[in-house]
């Protein structure tokens, strides 16, 4: 008896589920080959770059060694050379690319937080809520971020990880809160949500168990490539010489090598590898992320 | 439409406020003041205390707020420490730099976008459709500041086929033909490269509009009323395409011009943005001061510009 139930049960919601979530991105990276060395890759680099920096750290692959500055790679041990300060390029790579990516990725769930946050709320009540919180957007937008950070990343005293961190999650927010903003707004007016509110629920409980659920593959979307285009901001800003601290390298530091014609050239083991392992990251991440955005959009789905 | 724009103006107000208010704080919070840059050996710290006082360094917050903007509206943006002479000057002279560069990105930037972006959604499918979406995929993925570098190293440094900084060499005389071909010379390449990283959003947003066009009723009429395709296709199809993309201007001059920051930096070029790079590193307070405000203001003049060619293009959303 207590069987049977079981498996009616198992039947009746077999027949009344449509492909989840989950599902349809699987199948969406099942007949996109792209998709799925990208994935592979990004996750090869980032758990390299984490495993890495463990492992080396033992060994202090930050130390400097003015005997061995500018090693040839595969001289002396030093599977990629040395740079200017005699460390070991090889271990060096490790760090700088655990570095850029934890800021991308802490970045990026910073960002969607609030940007989930705000756009709910604004997208869900509407009305004044979401004429201040709009105009706030619209405000921030005007601000000419880049300039801004570099400006504060030179005059807050001490800074380090956390602070580029905050200071980068305060001026990249907007872009992700107007989105989130548009799809609740859609979300909000359909039937389903009508009906809960009839029927009395909370507002919160549809914004949480309702309508989030239902946008969710296109927040996991807009995650995936808010990485990415963090990635590229944190590592544009070490180029300059506005990121990280020497002592914390970043990808964009080892890039930022590149500033004259001896060292391009003579020395292309100080760069070159960062400029590789950043492209493969970035072009993976967003390779995921496109394959996401076609999984959650129907229309764009290939066939 | 007037009222439209004049009332878009009068949103700027608040908006150009809460800026000032921004940068000022921004100011305050930078060490030094406007004295540091003029201070000269010999003078005791009295004399200072004194000029302090005389430059009203000691007003309360407000009233120096209200000096500041007072002396920003008769284009007094102070004096640069390290070049010693008028911000508005020195960035005045950069911006020209930094004007043409954009304009000619600009120009780059819709010569490749709009006829990549109307054959890729023309030929919906085709091998070249795939091409253009995949290459404008890849160009979205790049950061803008390797694209930047290895263009450089590659066409500057390697082939030798551009020059690697600066905006004009110092052979030429201001006036001549030379002259004002080898500063052409010294854009073409940081223009090209800013141009080309810029397609990709223009090129999907053409794509997508020509395709949903396309599939329209008022085409479908048209062509059963035996319009010829040529005809359907630019008078129908395109322009209804080209109107977001004419709105969208304004935007893309605006992100060009805050993309100037890395794009000069990289090449060298004397333009606003690597002034701004510059003077940060020597600690220029002014002058990244008054450039900050400039930016911001040239990103609202760019919403400004973007949603008064939308209105006259789309009459649809005028407010009333």
């Amino acid at each position: 008896m207590q069987n049977n139930a079981n498996e009616v049960a198992a039947n009746t919601t077999k027949i009344e589920q449509s492909p989840s979530n989950f599902k349809v991105i699987v199948n969406e990276f099942r007949k996109d080959k792209v998709a799925v060395v990208s994935l592979i890759l990004a996750i090869v680099i980032i758990l390299a770059s984490f495993i890495g920096s463990m492992v080396f750290n033992v060994g202090g692959a930050t130390q400097v060694n003015i005997m061995d500055r500018y090693t040839a790679p595969g001289v002396n041990g030093y599977i990629l050379g040395t740079d200017e300060g005699g460390r070991d390029m090889f271990k060096y790579l490790f760090f700088a690319a655990r570095n850029s990516i934890t800021i991308g990725i802490s970045v990026a769930l910073i960002i969607e937080f609030v940007g989930v946050v705000l756009g709910t709320i604004s997208g869900y009540f509407g009305g004044w809520i979401d004429a201040v919180i709009m105009r706030l957007v619209d405000f921030w937008m005007i601000i000419p971020s880049l300039l801004v950070i570099i400006v504060l990343v030179t005059i807050v005293p001490q800074y380090n990880v956390i602070s580029i961190i905050l200071i980068m999650s305060a001026f990249y927010w907007m872009t992700t809160t107007r989105l989130m903003r548009s799809l609740v707004l859609s979300e909000a007016r359909s039937e389903y949500v009508m009906a809960s509110k009839t029927s009395g629920t909370s507002d919160f409980k549809i914004m949480f168990t309702g309508v989030l659920p239902n946008i969710s593959s296109l927040i996991i979307t807009d995650l995936t490539l808010t990485i990415a285009s963090s990635i590229g901001i944190e590592t544009a800003l070490s180029f300059l010489g506005f990121g990280l601290p020497m002592q914390t390298p970043s990808l964009g530091t080892l890039i930022g090598y590149a500033s004259n014609p001896d060292l391009i050239f003579n020395r292309w083991w100080v760069w070159f590898p960062a400029v590789l392992v950043l492209l493969t990251l970035s072009l993976s991440i967003n390779f995921v992320g496109q394959a996401l955005r076609r999984a959650a959009d129907s229309r764009q789905r290939r066939a | 439409m007037w009222k439209t724009i004049l009332r878009r103006i009068l949103i700027m107000i608040p908006q150009l406020f809460l800026l000032s208010v921004l940068v000022f704080i921004l100011a305050k919070m930078m060490p030094g003041d406007p004295l540091s840059g003029s201070f000269q050996q010999g003078q005791s710290a009295a004399q200072m205390a004194a000029l302090r006082q005389q430059y009203g360094l000691n007003n309360p917050w407000y009233i120096q707020y209200a000096s500041w903007v007072g002396n920003m509206l008769h284009g007094d943006l102070g004096q640069s420490f390290v070049y010693k002479r008028s911000v508005t000057g020195l960035i005045g002279e950069r911006a020209v730099n930094t004007f043409w560069l954009a304009l000619m990105s600009t120009v780059i930037l819709y010569v490749i976008a709009i006829p990549a972006g109307v054959i890729a959604g023309r030929y919906e499918g085709s091998k070249r459709d795939s091409a253009i979406s995949v290459t404008s995929f890849i160009l979205m993925a790049v950061p803008p500041f390797v694209f930047y570098l290895l263009a450089l190293i590659f066409f500057g440094f390697f082939l030798q086929w551009f020059p690697t900084g600066g905006s004009v060499s110092s052979t030429y005389n201001p006036g001549t033909l030379g002259y004002v071909w080898d500063r052409i010379y010294h854009m073409i390449l940081p223009a090209l490269v800013a141009g080309i990283i810029t397609t990709p959003s223009t090129i999907q947003y053409l794509r997508t509009g020509v395709i949903d066009n396309t599939n329209q009723d008022f085409v479908r009429t048209a062509r059963s009323k035996g319009v010829p395709d040529r005809v359907i296709f630019n008078k129908h199809i395109l322009r209804n395409s080209l109107l977001p993309i004419a709105a969208f201007m304004g935007n893309q001059i605006t992100s060009l011009l805050g993309g100037s920051v890395i794009l000069e930096t990289v090449f060298s070029y004397p333009g606003m943005g690597q002034l701004f790079v510059s003077s940060m590193t020597s600690r220029d307070y002014p002058v990244v001061i008054s450039l900050v405000l400039l930016f911001g203001f040239l990103t609202l003049l760019g919403n400004l510009l973007s949603d008064i060619i939308m209105s006259i293009v789309d009459p649809r959303i005028r407010i009333e």
